[in-house]
């Protein structure tokens, strides 16, 4: 029988000296988030906070890989792991540059013209500049390759009409880069896309509406494109590599630690009312989710190896974020039979409102940055049933 | 994985291949011993891997030695590979020359009221021991027993023979003897005092099943896979059906679990039995096993559900492996009990902790 090799998972690249910083960065939160946890960090990346962004860009924790020379710092990716999972177990608020560290500055560095890069990647690394993806339309979630918003090639640029839909924190970021169709699909359906960088803040004709999710916050927005100029500056990469450039992208987005922590503010809430001492019903089910965390948090810093040793290990990730959200999600299920407590956001009581705002949150663990079935249909490529 | 590492597998993985086909599982299910496979266990080095070099071991490092048993569980071998190695580090542990054949550990199952605690009192160069153990895993099979008993305070190890002792038959579901043991006033041939306790002796065999259970789990998922892409219905293979798709991910993502979680205890494990990568394993790998089985058994429909047919042969293994040496609950109820005694503030610390 033929060994599945596609799904492989390395062990995670030994890293003694990530302790030191790992310290740093504890003693930091400890210094900067003096409140618990609490509702900031449901979600794991729900707060908003320049000033918090921009202190830890004085510390060199954004843009901690990329080259010096564009602000960054040199440092491994294994380091920049026990950043971001410090960050998202102590529930800071990182939303401010966390698109912009994973993804739109990795891309810039991969794709981008040297002042594109030397435009932006100073900024983010600074805590100053936030990124939005703009990606999903009204008529393309999952299947993304059926974009419409057309970017049609003018004197000196492109002209921009559509409209991107959930594209999270447009509204309080600099920059977004844009999906947008420059020519036909093609047979293979994926031609003749192409990745624009969008300043949000200068540019004229766009319209950028709030839509507030089912617990009543903003995070998404519609953004419409009318007769946008973007000079030919801005394209991003190559015309009509955009669906390469999308993919890849993608397997920064999912394996992350943010793929299984979005509910660890709750576990530790939990933790705290039943107390020193719980019942042996609680005891059992605490032990299971945190064996179930232990385990996560080994595949996802496999995956991390993975990417650092330049592999791109987009199936394992899939995997990883498939089995982490559905994690994140029973915990609100778990921590509800353990505690006889009615959700409430507005109780005076942590693990109350904790409970209310995770419960609300949780069902788009499983749809953003790919949605469950996307998933496992990448883990079945990977098992070459398709 | 280290390269040494990746050498024993590779050699694991062939032995098996050879040794233990079809008709080895097929007869060893039946009550008969793979005399031909163990003899290859032995040549091989295999039963006394962790028996330390100076000892007549095989001299592995320990880590490499556990990994043997993901080979071991991806083929289902049905001898008592782990229990002979469990046996022989629990002997040289107490200095105690490992004899030749397979042997088994006692006790295995918790202590307490229902009684798996041995008791060792002295009778002038040997010692007799006297208690129950139950569920000892290929007792019957074994001529001579490493038995783990209480003295004064102290942990004794004891070699006893088997005739020594009463034997009740039992199984595992996969039909391995799986025999309740009386000890009374058993003599011991050797004996010597150990620094590993009855939690150390249950700790390694939880490691060694979920080794065992992340094996047979990578063997589940590609005879599953296999069989989706060949068996035609509604005029094309089932794995070209969303819903099977859909499934064997769950699978593949249950297996990579119960791997990841085995592989990080079999790391932890030579520096501390007590780490949380053990309970972690125990209890990630035991319910990846359960819902494993049920997909594999699912997408393999009547057929896998036949004797013929060889799926039996893992998810047997799988159903009995994840209540060995403690199941999910008792594992997450010391893991769970410890992170609540260490407070909310420590639980990210705790989980860090374990690397």
């Amino acid at each position: 029988m033929a060994r599945i090799e596609n799904l492989g998972f390395a062990a995670p690249p030994p890293f003694a000296d990530g302790e030191v910083l790992r310290a740093e960065v504890r003693a930091f939160l400890a210094e900067h988030l003096p409140r618990r946890a609490s509702t900031r960090g449901v979600g794991s990346w729900g707060g908003h906070d320049r000033d918090f962004s921009r202190k830890m860009g004085a510390r060199g924790w954004i843009g901690m890989t990329w080259p010096r020379r564009y602000g960054g710092h040199e440092r491994s990716a294994l380091e920049r792991y026990v950043v971001l999972e410090e960050m998202l177990a102590a529930g800071a608020p990182v939303t401010g540059h966390w698109v912009a560290d994973r993804q739109s500055g990795p891309l810039l560095l991969r794709v981008g013209t040297e002042a594109q890069k030397q435009a932006i990647l100073p900024r983010i690394a600074a805590g100053e500049c936030a990124f939005c993806i703009g990606m999903s339309e009204p008529d393309s979630g999952s299947d993304l390759a059926s974009v419409r918003t057309r970017a049609a090639p003018v004197a000196g640029g492109f002209r921009v009409n559509g409209t991107k839909l959930w594209t999270s924190n447009a509204h309080c970021s600099e920059y977004m880069i844009l999906l947008a169709r420059t020519g036909e699909a093609g047979e293979q359906r994926h031609g003749g896309l192409t990745q624009f960088l969008v300043d949000l803040k200068a540019t004229q004709g766009i319209a950028i509406r709030p839509v507030h999710n089912l617990a009543g916050e903003h995070h998404f927005n519609e953004v419409v494109f009318q007769d946008v100029f973007l000079p030919a500056a801005n394209v991003l990469g190559e015309v009509g590599s955009g669906w390469q450039q999308v993919t890849s992208e993608l397997a920064f987005e999912r394996s992350g630690p943010e793929r299984f922590l979005s509910s660890f503010s709750l576990l530790v809430e939990l933790t705290r009312a039943l107390g020193a001492d719980p019942s042996e019903r609680a005891r059992i089910a605490l032990g299971r989710v945190v064996a179930h965390i232990i385990t996560l948090r080994r595949l996802s810093r496999s995956v991390a190896g993975m990417l650092q040793a330049g592999a791109n290990p987009a199936q394992q990730a899939a995997l990883v974020k498939d089995l982490g959200t559905t994690l994140e999600q029973e915990i609100p299920e778990i921590a509800r039979q353990l505690l006889d407590a009615e959700p409430d956001r507005a109780s005076a009581q942590d693990f109350v409102t904790v409970l209310a705002h995770t419960m609300m949150n949780a069902p788009s663990f499983s749809i953003r940055g790919g949605t469950r079935e996307i998933l496992r249909g990448m883990i079945a490529r990977g098992l070459g049933l398709r | 994985m280290s390269e040494t590492r990746e050498l024993v597998r590779e050699a694991a993985e062939r032995l098996f291949e050879k040794h233990c086909g079809a008709e080895t599982l097929r007869r060893a299910d039946g009550g008969e011993f793979p005399q031909v496979l163990w003899r290859a266990l032995t040549d091989a080095g295999y039963t006394a891997a962790l028996v330390p070099e100076s000892a007549g071991g095989a001299g592995l490092e320990m880590s490499d030695a556990l990994s043997l048993l993901v080979s071991a569980g991806r083929h289902a071998v049905p001898a008592p590979l782990a229990e002979t190695m469990l046996a022989g580090w629990l002997l040289s542990s107490a200095n105690l020359a490992v004899p030749d054949g397979p042997l088994t550990v006692a006790p295995v199952r918790e202590g307490g009221n229902a009684g798996d605690t041995l008791i060792a009192r002295r009778d002038g160069a040997a010692w007799r021991i006297d208690g129950t153990a139950r569920r000892v895993p290929w007792a019957r099979q074994c001529g001579t027993i490493a038995v783990l008993a209480e003295s004064g305070g102290e942990n004794l190890v004891a070699l006893v023979a088997a005739a020594d002792c009463e034997i009740r038959d039992g199984h595992n579901l996969a039909g391995e003897p799986r025999d309740d043991l009386v000890f009374v006033g058993s003599k011991s041939l050797l004996a010597g005092v150990s620094p590993i306790s009855t939690a150390g002796l249950r700790a390694l065999g939880a490691v060694m099943r979920s080794a065992q259970i992340a094996g047979a789990l990578q063997s589940v998922l590609e005879t599953s896979v296999q069989y989706a892409r060949e068996r035609v219905q509604f005029g094309r293979p089932i794995g070209r059906f969303q819903a099977i798709q859909q499934n064997l991910a769950v699978l593949a993502g249950q297996a990579a679990a119960a791997t990841a979680a085995a592989e990080a205890a079999i790391e932890a494990a030579p520096q501390a039995l007590d780490s949380p990568a053990v309970a972690a394993a125990k209890i990630r790998a035991g319910e990846a096993a359960g819902i494993g089985a049920a997909i594999a058994h699912q997408v393999h429909g009547a057929i896998g559900f036949t004797q013929e047919h060889r799926l039996h042969y893992l998810t047997r293994r799988l159903w009995s492996w994840r209540d060995e040496f403690g199941n999910e609950a008792y594992w997450a109820r010391r893991l769970g009990g410890e992170v609540a005694a260490a407070g909310a503030d420590r639980l990210w610390h705790s989980i860090t902790a374990v690397g």
